[in-house]
């Protein structure tokens, strides 16, 4: 996301006084022989909004969680505010979450499922109503206050278990999959009404999703999980611009791989071979690779061109013939095969209404690129 | 699937509903009967509903039969609820799946087996028999019943309701008691009915268990047939007939409401609303 030019960037993960709210070390989670959590580090700030994203069954919901206090830890240790919270029973952390399926209390109305939690907490009785007001106009549901959560529609209920679980003013709110069951247009405005009310309540938010675009939207960071395992945790931006590793190229939006070897290099440039007959690549990638290693080289369809001549102005170009066009409305993906059979897909805006096509199926053309717009990846 | 109501289908029907019911219907007819000969159909009264009333003996046992089952009932709704939610919710301990066979071993059991047992067990603490054993006695057997009923609603209750519930700050107790009961409560309250319509037509276990102080109108009932059939039994039993006949009648609506009031739960766990907004 875009920061306006004076403002501060927000990036306590850069800073090394900040204090991690959460941190999660060496945490390691079985159930019986299964490791859902495989030894992992993480640490999280006070006021981010941070996304787990990963395919379904990777340990997302298990790490929330462990975090809610609803699994213990089987090794390792997770803080909160620097203390351990191994021995903390749920209702005893200041943190809240807002379940997957709602969970809200069917036989309380929805004033009285947000008043919940604050009748258990050391708020004044008097104060209760106000505040549970509050919360009702946060969600824009003050018409509703009476009516019982059956009563009231799927959105509906999303924005009451997200009002109750903001009652308490949580230092830390854990939201699995809150959007998942809503339908396309509702979960992009509720993912802006999301990201409004966690700045408006500077409350620490975790979001679990496996909705790549949802979690590049509302994400100051996004941690991608595979198998219980951390790979890479970044800013949406650098996720998507720099992964670190296939997995996380694949997984966050669309890329071209072309799998090589490192034939020489100079600096943090390298060339590679990557089939017979073909000219090789370069592309700049991490210093200190040495020539002779495997690697796959990553670039995302739109940094791909795609034009009838070859072109003098870009390091790499690559001739092939259109193999498919998939019209998209604002962007056109061209799947270009070239000579070995490997296809590469180049995307181009359709900045024109009626655009000219220039170039069709069985059209011989050239995709090209310059060196730093693809990525040397090593696993 | 032919679903003609047939001939085969009529007299099979009405055969079974006779065979059940022909009984019951001809005790109901002759306590209104004027005469006081069983048998002998003498014009409609109602005689001897007047005549149980002055009778001691029966209202005793009557007044005895229904503290035993409020009691026992209400203790067995309790136990049993317990039981119930350590079975479905305890997670693994040692010995579950026996515990879970255990509580369900009272159901097949010939009760004069339950009944002589507990009759050995109260001889053998030399505890003082009457109400309170026979009270004991009855909250064993029916608190199985309450168990059955309970835990079949609790297996499709939705746990992360009470997860939600710890979230928010209660206490494990305070978990079961605000959100887990009131939404149970109809199943609690259908195993209570079935408890106290089982203590009040019991008369082997009362039998074994009680004392020379306390007998209940099953018992009463049945030492004074032996004597010969009195129009006034007729009476009490047509009574006791429909007490027994609205405690069933009751406890299944109420869990058809549970089930329906469960739907509605459940609807609110998973949304999907495209109208939503
Ligand atoms: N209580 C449990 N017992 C055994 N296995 C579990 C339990 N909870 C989760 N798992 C397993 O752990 C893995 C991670 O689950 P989960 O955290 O729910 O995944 P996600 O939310 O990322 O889809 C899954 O393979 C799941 O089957
Ligand atoms: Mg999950």
């Amino acid at each position: 996301m875009a920061q306006p030019g004076n403002k501060p960037v927000f990036a306590p993960w850069n800073d090394p006084h900040q204090k991690p709210l959460i941190q999660f070390k060496n945490v390691t989670k079985r159930f019986g022989d299964f490791v859902a959590i495989d030894d992992l580090t993480l640490d999280i700030y006070a006021k981010e909004f941070f996304a787990l994203l990963g395919p379904s069954g990777c340990g997302k919901t298990t790490l929330m969680r462990m975090l809610a206090g609803f699994e213990n830890v089987t090794r390792g240790e997770i803080l909160l505010d620097g203390q351990d919270i191994a021995r903390v029973p749920p209702n005893k952390r200041a943190v809240n979450m807002m379940f997957q399926s709602y969970a809200l209390f069917p036989h309380l109305s929805v004033a009285n499922n947000i008043a919940f939690g604050l009748k258990r907490s050391s708020m004044p009785k008097e104060k209760i109503p106000a505040r549970v007001e509050e919360m009702l106009r946060l969600v824009h549901l003050e018409q509703f206050a009476n009516r019982k959560p059956h009563q009231i529609s799927g959105g509906q209920r999303q924005r009451v278990a997200l009002a109750r679980s903001l009652a308490k003013a949580p230092k830390l709110l854990l939201l699995d999959e809150p959007l998942g069951a809503l339908d396309k247009k509702l979960r992009q405005d509720t993912q802006f009404e999301l990201m409004d009310i966690q700045e408006k309540t500077g409350t620490t938010f975790v979001i679990v999703t496996h909705d790549q675009e949802e979690a590049m939207t509302v994400a100051s960071r996004v941690a991608v999980m595979d198998n219980g395992r951390m790979i890479q945790v970044d800013t949406p931006d650098r996720i998507y611009e720099t992964p670190n590793s296939v997995y996380v190229a694949d997984f966050i939006g669309d890329v071209n791989l072309i799998k090589g070897r490192i034939e020489s290099s100079g600096g943090d440039n390298y060339t590679i071979q990557w089939a017979e007959g073909q000219a090789p690549i370069t592309a700049a990638g991490p210093q200190g690779l040495t020539s002779g290693t495997s690697c796959h080289f990553a670039i995302r369809p739109e940094k791909v061109a795609i034009s009838a001549e070859k072109p003098t102005d870009r390091s790499n170009a690559l001739q092939g013939k259109i193999l498919d066009i998939a019209y998209l409305g604002n962007v056109s993906t061209y799947h270009v095969e070239l000579a070995n059979g490997q296809i590469i897909k180049a995307q181009v805006a359709n900045n024109r209404r009626i655009s000219r096509r220039d170039m069709t199926w069985d059209d011989n053309v050239w995709v090209s690129f310059t060196d730093t717009a693809g990525l040397v990846l090593l696993k | 699937m032919n679903r003609k109501f047939t001939l085969f289908n009529a007299t099979s029907l009405t055969l079974g509903f006779a065979f059940l019911y022909l009984p019951m219907l001809i005790l109901i007819i002759y306590s209104f009967n004027a005469s006081k000969l069983v048998t002998v159909w003498a014009g409609f009264s109602t005689r001897w509903y007047g005549e149980l009333l002055q009778n001691d003996a029966f209202l005793d046992a009557a007044w005895v039969t229904i503290k035993v089952a409020a009691m026992s009932s209400t203790l067995a709704a309790i136990l049993g609820t317990m039981a119930a939610y350590v079975l479905v919710r305890g997670g693994r301990f040692m010995g579950r799946t026996l515990f879970s066979g255990m509580i369900y071993a009272p159901l097949v059991m010939p009760e004069v087996i339950t009944g002589l047992s507990l009759l050995l067990l109260f001889i053998s603490i030399g505890l003082d028999r009457g109400i309170f054993t026979i009270v004991l006695a009855h909250t064993t057997f029916s608190m199985c019943f309450v168990s059955v009923v309970v835990s079949s609603r609790l297996v499709t209750f939705d746990k992360s309701l009470e997860e939600a519930a710890l979230d928010l700050g209660c206490s494990p107790l305070d978990a079961f008691v605000s959100v887990t009961l009131p939404i149970i409560a109809p199943a609690v309250i259908s195993g209570w009915l079935l408890a106290f319509t089982l203590s009040l037509d019991d008369l082997v276990i009362a039998s074994f268990t009680t004392g020379p102080s306390a007998t209940t109108l099953p018992m009463k009932i049945f030492s004074s047939v032996r004597l010969g059939v009195s129009p006034e039994i007729n009476a009490l039993s047509t009574i006791m007939i429909s007490i027994v006949t609205v405690g069933v009648i009751t406890a299944s609506l109420i869990s058809k409401r549970s089930i329906a009031r469960k739907q509605g739960e459940e609807r609110t766990a998973a949304t999907v609303d495209a109208s939503a907004a």
